[in-house]
């Protein structure tokens, strides 16, 4: 890869901002378990997508019109 | 099965409503810090590109830290309020899909590309890209978040005007007729530059508190003494501009959510010369006797104040709580308001015609036979949501917590002027460096009040708006998802543990940073 060329350079700025990162790494680390917990622990087991739970596919239209014409 | 669905369980909807305030008051701790510094290390880097003095590079670089600390910590928080759309909101959910997932998904897009990508070159790129590329990757990483916040603001102000869009019995979802009523509407820009420009006024208030706190321990006096100045100046600036910007938003609400201002004000009856409350006495736990009681006792106010902020004329007709009840009155549209009566009829008229048409298209009926209902849908999908309205107690927003959290806001802002003016007198009179001991204090304890002041605002723009999660089209108990209240209670819980937790690990690397003070790099 040229030294020069815009990918490398993109590459050696990523590179070496990573390695030498100090508060940094102790940022990404709480970054990743967040993210770990948003989008694996609540997401998966207690956020589901409620109407596609409920509905069937194709006749969402009908469990909305359900819920909000029997509703009071 | 027709008893399951038609009423919910009243449990459910409260903590439904309690965990999205819980979930979107945390991540407004966040997101100000994060505009706010974005405009202070903005500027800080800009001393330095004219300069090219290295001192103004590590002051940059010492405010770039802080941001990075509040902008990891806050990354993500907004998400669990989509999660929160598709599973505790689902109604709702689906009812303004097209409306609300295509300023939600640009947030996401202009977040996830513009910032981390201009973010990665401000923190890694001192020594890889030209000082000129450099200032604007760290103003592009403010602008990028600025943008996000547009489009929520977006999505929100469409939830207090709903414009733009028609209703499609079909498919039983709002699809937008007009990106640009949506994207531009006038509540969207009042919105977008009032929250903004209050963002800017915590990011003003951290800088002057950190740096009055340095001044205090006299430590980092050069970086404290420029810091305090751009701080207090910004600060200035914003805190006037939220005033202004402010008062349009009021203009605002006055035309499209009068109810809402009608219980910012306490105003049980309204009329022309309307006088703008300052105090007055009103029990904080419940809910006043608006239909009997002709004001709020002990009220102070500003002559003729308040038809001015609604309606730009002193002697403006500004209607109250049992005003927009009664209904009869010409209001800003120029049109007689309908009465609360008139239009929960003109809403179950729209929830039949459905019914009717949805049947009668499951059931192969003619064109012009579902014409007829469908137009009757059209003509009153307006007042869909009063459908299903019972009393007039349920469309009055709770009146004390929109008269605190109104009254506290307006007055830090007020405070937050005077306190800013007083740092730049001793700034440009005296010797900040010297100032008194409480001068100091007083900048650390504004960085709560302000924080105060900031999620009172958004409690007058979400309790003001209720019941209704679209104003007029769908209150809250049709809204939510069918759930069982104890599922949703458990993650409330969940939610308070990890903010909680985020928040108090966020504090506790700030301050930490913050003792440790700039890194002084050989030049």
């Amino acid at each position: 890869m040229q030294h020069r060329s815009f990918i490398y350079k993109v590459y050696d700025l990523y590179r070496d901002g990573f390695r030498h990162m100090r508060l940094g790494k102790t940022l990404w680390l709480i970054v990743l378990v967040k993210l770990f917990v948003i989008f694996v622990v609540l997401k998966l087991f207690f956020f589901p997508n409620f109407i596609g739970q409920h509905a069937k596919e194709g006749e969402e239209d009908a469990f909305v019109a359900t819920q909000l014409l029997e509703r009071e | 099965m027709q008893e399951i669905l038609s009423t919910i369980d009243t449990g459910t909807i409260e903590w439904s409503r309690a965990q999205f305030a819980l979930t979107a008051i945390y991540h407004w701790l966040f997101v100000p810090l994060t505009l706010g510094l974005a405009v202070i290390m903005g500027i800080m880097e800009t001393c330095y590109y004219r300069t090219k003095d290295v001192f103004w590079r590590d002051v940059a670089k010492f405010w770039q830290r802080l941001f990075g600390i509040n902008f990891a910590m806050g990354v993500a928080t907004g998400i669990i309020l989509e999660f929160e759309f598709g599973t505790n909101w689902s109604n709702y959910s689906w009812f303004v899909g097209d409306i609300f997932g295509a300023p939600l998904a640009i947030e996401g897009i202009v977040a996830f590309f513009m910032e981390s990508t201009f973010v990665a070159v401000m923190f890694f790129g001192w020594k890889k890209v030209s000082a000129g590329f450099h200032l604007a990757a760290t103003w592009l990483t403010g602008l990028g978040a600025t943008i996000s916040a547009w489009w929520i603001l977006v999505a929100n102000a469409w939830m207090q005007n709903p414009v733009g869009c028609e209703f499609n019995p079909d498919t039983m979802r709002n699809e937008m007729v007009s990106f640009a009523d949506v994207a531009l509407s006038p509540f969207a820009i009042d919105k977008f530059c009032h929250t903004v420009i209050s963002a800017w006024i915590i990011g003003a208030v951290f800088t002057v508190a950190v740096s009055g706190w340095y001044l205090m321990k006299r430590r980092e006096v050069p970086l404290a003494k420029v810091s305090l100045k751009i701080g207090a100046i910004v600060g200035i600036v914003a805190s006037i501009g939220a005033a202004l910007t402010g008062h349009h938003s009021a203009y605002s609400v006055a035309q499209v959510q009068p109810m809402k201002l009608a219980a910012m004000e306490a105003l049980y009856n309204g009329g022309t010369d309307q006088s703008l409350t300052g105090i007055a006495l009103i029990n904080p736990f419940e809910q006043p006797d608006y239909a009997n009681q002709e004001e709020p006792d002990l009220k102070i106010a500003a002559p003729y104040a308040l038809s001015f902020l609604a309606t730009n004329d002193l002697h403006g007709y500004v209607p109250g709580i049992n005003d927009i009840i009664k209904g009869g009155y010409i209001n800003a549209k120029g049109e007689v308001e309908l009465s609360l009566d008139e239009k929960i009829e003109r809403g179950k008229q729209a929830i039949t015609a459905l019914a009717s048409y949805r049947q009668a298209k499951k059931d192969g009926a003619d064109e012009t036979s579902l014409a007829s209902q469908l137009a009757i849908i059209k003509e009153n999908m307006p007042y869909f949501g009063y459908g299903y309205i019972k009393s007039a107690d349920q469309i009055v927003p709770f009146v004390p917590v929109n008269f605190y959290a109104f009254r506290v806001m307006v007055g830090m802002g007020c405070l937050l002027i005077l306190f800013f003016a007083v740092i730049l007198f001793f700034v440009y009179r005296k010797d900040i460096t010297r100032a008194p001991k409480w001068l100091y204090l007083s900048a650390i304890v504004m960085v709560p009040l302000s924080y105060i002041a900031s999620e009172s605002g958004w409690l007058v723009a979400e309790f003001g708006r209720q019941p209704w999660t679209i104003q007029d089209m769908l209150p809250t108990w049709v809204s939510v998802s069918n759930l069982q209240s104890s599922s949703v209670m458990i993650t409330f819980f969940i939610f308070l543990a990890l903010f909680t937790t985020l928040l108090v690990v966020e504090l506790s690397i700030l301050f930490k940073q913050i003792k440790k003070g700039p890194e002084y790099e050989q030049v």
